[in-house]
């Protein structure tokens, strides 16, 4: 299954104020703990006399063969007909095998719920139309939800 | 049940206008308004249904059981609260006159409720937190243009220039200002950024000097120094509007950009490429004027400075540059009606000095610490009782001990907050209100070029025992005896007469959250601003007539600040964009972003000492001393060390944030009274703090 979305970031209208990481959580009513997507920045460096960086944007990459699907020993961890990996709570048992499996620990843990969670590109919203939260409710609208298209 | 409720944030003081997705009484979705932010939020807009949930908030009336600050509450009824204060009031007024009230918020648009409740007891003495912030600005706007700090707004979306000394505007965070700034620099326009460190805003400018602590205002000299030299202003503008060009002229005529670059330790002809930029540029350059610049000794006179450079950019009612505020008057419209101009001013004069003692400041809310000093000399009369409104002073203001010794001289102190402050731990009364999304507020005015109406509307019922502030004021005002001033039982009442003579109705806010007063950008005439500058002569004052009056000069001869002796630094403090000051350091989900601040301190100087990333250090000033890692960097000045404001609490009950980190405002110590005596402003880097790598080895435990 090709991905169908991803999620870029105009990194030169990022302020890294980390509104994203906040707008995600809030949505999806997590404790203390999980952080699902977050903004990370290379150290500064003066170019032309003015020290700058570059601010990156990472949630999940949703793999086009994703370990942690394979791994997860009840099937709670899908991936659906357009790319998104997501996690059926209903089936998860919070044995975090998809977290040891992924390459980037991407899979948390919610104390919450006692289950995995993860970024689903907040599919319940983009099935009523919307858009991820984080793309949402972006500060400076620098974060954009991109459909792919075969060429 | 599902609704969208259109409100006002409250997570700082900048109350973004948002949407909020209710079901159930339970918040589902708070976003920025659709209609002015396109959805838009920042961090601490999205985590206000953590602090809804948030036990670690005062839920019910406190009294005072022990001494001041042991942390011993009585929880009382409402009824109890309010007839404890009602009484101990009344006392007060028995024995020493209503004058001796004193009431302090933190401004905003809502004002009018705090200064009608203190003017209707008959106390002048209404004031704010605006002497450790903005005043200087203020001030600075006033003896130049006769109009305060919020006079004009900034439209810095048309900018081809925004210049910033010091104000880290993308830390800050105002969302639609930001949202301004990117979209000015997504537009090819510049951004000049001068600072002692490097910030958010910093990276993203087209130019950064760097210069030593306290040299802004060299900085600016040099820059007019050669504005003028090169031609670079605007000829026109300043013939027709501003008197005192020529003496602004003569005085700058000492100030080179190469002496100003030696100054500030930068390069010179960094400032005339600089020079030269904006002369192209012009109109369309903004020098913001600053928004918290009680900082250093001249810090009156740097933001004077910055006003005329805007003046000399003749940006004045331009876009691109500095619009006049428009108020409802200006679309055709009736403003709403006041509860404080209904009731008889008091004609006492003012405990802090404003207004006679010092003529020259700005009446309206005066200047806070000097209340203090009332406390102590009870000159001009005794002072002794201090209502905080959502202002926690011991969290804005420098010497902590300083402010109790005063305070022991205070009958009665009452915190009315929706957080524990520390001011609200040490008083005798804490008075909860209910969070910004459990609140209805009176409706307000927003000033500018397009003029609205803005209202907060409650979005779910309080999970606790708090009310909203338009009722505590309320039940205040009718238990001792002067609610016929506050005519209304509900926030419905309330509305209807304060709308009663613009025509509105409060379901005219239900389409957008807001009444729009006008339709496109109202701009006054360019070639006939006469009577617009309310100043003595009606013209630009570059020669302030008031400051003159009052033997002070309108343009003050340059003074190097102090170099820090061996091993001390200037104590630098400034915003991260997760927290709004104190307000936020305990919500867990910002707490969990930023958990606790720092000590920038540069690598060369942190070498010296034997200091790497990461390391323990001692911040200690006279008597304090704080233990912070510390943060080794190269983009900070070797003279000054830098945290973040707002840490280091000390509230038990704020379990995430108690002794997390460090308090600048702790360390400064000795600058409670440190005015400025043309700005009024506190000089708040003027501490210098010896750092050390601290003694305590994390290494080594017993561990059984």
């Amino acid at each position: 299954m090709m991905n169908k979305y991803t999620i870029y970031l105009n990194s030169k209208r990022c302020i890294g104020c980390h509104g994203c990481e906040v707008h995600c959580k809030a949505n999806k009513g997590l404790p203390v703990g999980p952080i699902l997507c977050e903004i990370t920045h290379e150290p500064l460096k003066p170019v032309r006399g003015v020290p700058k960086t570059e601010y990156r944007f990472r949630s999940c990459y949703h793999c086009e063969d994703p370990f942690c699907v394979r791994v997860c020993p009840t099937g709670a961890m899908q991936k659906r007909e357009d790319g998104i990996v997501f996690v059926d709570y209903e089936t998860c048992i919070g044995c975090m095998a998809c977290a040891g499996a992924c390459p980037w620990h991407i899979p948390q843990f919610n104390p919450d719920t006692g289950k995995a969670v993860k970024c689903d590109y907040c599919m319940d919203r983009l099935d009523q139309g919307l858009k991820p939260a984080c793309v949402t409710k972006c500060t400076t609208h620098a974060l954009k939800f991109v459909r792919l298209e075969e060429i | 049940m599902s609704k969208t409720v259109w409100s006002m944030c409250g997570m700082c003081s900048v109350r973004c206008p948002i949407k909020v997705e209710v079901e159930d009484d339970k918040v589902k979705w708070i976003e920025g308004n659709p209609h002015i932010l396109g959805g838009a939020l920042c961090a601490k807009g999205s985590a206000g249904n953590a602090l809804y949930n948030d036990p670690e908030r005062p839920q019910t009336p406190l009294i005072r059981r022990g001494g001041r600050g042991a942390g011993r509450w009585d929880p009382v009824s409402w009824e109890t609260a309010i007839d404890y204060v009602g009484e101990k009031l009344e006392n007060i007024i028995n024995k020493y006159g209503a004058r001796s009230i004193v009431l302090s918020c933190r401004g905003g648009p809502f004002v009018d409720l705090f200064k009608a409740f203190i003017h209707a007891l008959g106390s002048p003495n209404f004031t704010n937190h605006d002497s450790a912030c903005g005043r200087n600005v203020h001030h600075a706007s006033l003896s130049v243009y006769g109009l305060g700090r919020k006079g004009f707004v900034y439209d810095i979306k048309n900018a081809k220039h925004l210049v910033l000394f010091g104000r880290n505007i993308l830390s800050s965070l105002r969302v639609a200002e930001v949202n301004q700034v990117m979209d000015m620099l997504d537009a090819g326009g510049s951004l000049t950024y001068v600072d002692v460190r490097q910030t958010l805003t910093g990276i993203k400018a087209t130019r950064f000097f760097q210069v030593r602590p306290g040299t802004d205002y060299a900085l600016l000299l040099g820059m007019i120094h050669q504005v003028i030299k090169s031609g670079a202003y605007d000829k026109e503008f300043v013939e027709k509007y501003c008197v005192g060009f020529d003496k602004l002229a003569e005085f700058v005529e000492q100030y080179t950009p190469e002496w100003a670059a030696k100054e500030c330790g930068v390069k010179a002809k960094k400032i005339l490429d600089f020079v030269d930029e904006i002369g192209e540029q012009r109109p369309k350059v903004i020098f913001h004027p600053g928004w918290m610049l009680s900082r250093y000794k001249d810090s009156f006179y740097a933001s004077r400075a910055l006003h005329i450079l805007n003046v000399l950019m003749g940006n004045v009612e331009t876009e691109g540059g500095q619009i006049f505020a428009k108020g409802p008057g200006d679309c055709g419209k009736k403003g709403l009606r006041s509860l404080d101009a209904n009731i008889p001013k008091p004609e006492e004069k003012r405990a802090d000095g404003v207004g006679w003692r010092y003529k020259h400041f700005d009446k309206g809310p005066g200047l806070f610490h000097l209340f203090y000093d009332a406390m102590i000399t009870e000159d001009p009369y005794p002072v002794k009782a201090l209502i905080c409104y959502r202002h926690d002073p011991f969290t804005c203001f420098p010497d902590i001990q300083a402010q109790k010794e005063a305070l022991d001289n205070c009958d009665l102190l009452v915190s009315i907050d929706a957080h524990y402050s520390e001011f609200g731990w040490y008083s005798d009364v804490i008075l909860p209100e209910s969070i910004y999304l459990e609140r209805d507020s009176m409706i307000a005015t927003q000033k500018g070029p397009k003029p609205r109406f803005i209202v907060r509307r409650q979005a779910v019922p309080p999970k606790y025992n708090t009310k909203p502030c338009w009722e505590i004021f309320k039940l205040l005002a009718d238990r001792l005896g002067v609610g016929q001033y506050f005519p209304y039982n509900t926030i419905e009442e309330l509305w209807e007469w304060q709308l009663e003579p613009t025509g509105y109705k409060i379901e005219d806010f239900d389409e957008k959250g807001f009444v729009p007063l006008a339709d496109k950008p109202v701009m006054y005439d360019r070639d006939n601003l006469e009577g617009k500058f309310k100043t003595p002569s009606g013209k630009i004052e570059l020669v302030s007539s008031k400051l003159e009056e009052v033997g002070l000069p309108s343009f003050k001869p340059y003074e190097s600040p102090l170099h820090p002796p061996k091993g001390q630094f200037r104590l630098i403090f400034g915003r991260a964009p997760v927290h709004a000051h104190s307000h936020t350091i305990n919500n867990p989900l910002l707490n969990e972003l930023m958990p606790e601040n720092t000590l920038w301190i540069n690598w060369r100087a942190a070498q010296k000492l034997g200091i790497s990333q990461g390391d323990l250090v001692d911040v200690m000033a006279d008597s304090v001393k704080a233990t912070v890692k510390a943060h080794v960097t190269d983009f900070i000045h070797p003279e000054a060390v830098y945290t973040v404001h707002g840490f280091g609490r000390q509230v038990p009950l704020q379990s995430r944030a108690y002794h997390a980190g460090m308090a600048d405002q702790k360390l400064q110590e000795g600058l409670l009274l440190s005015m400025d005596p043309a700005g009024g402003g506190l000089c708040l880097c003027e501490k210098f703090v010896t750092v050390r790598k601290s003694p305590r080895n994390p290494k080594r435990r017993v561990e059984l």
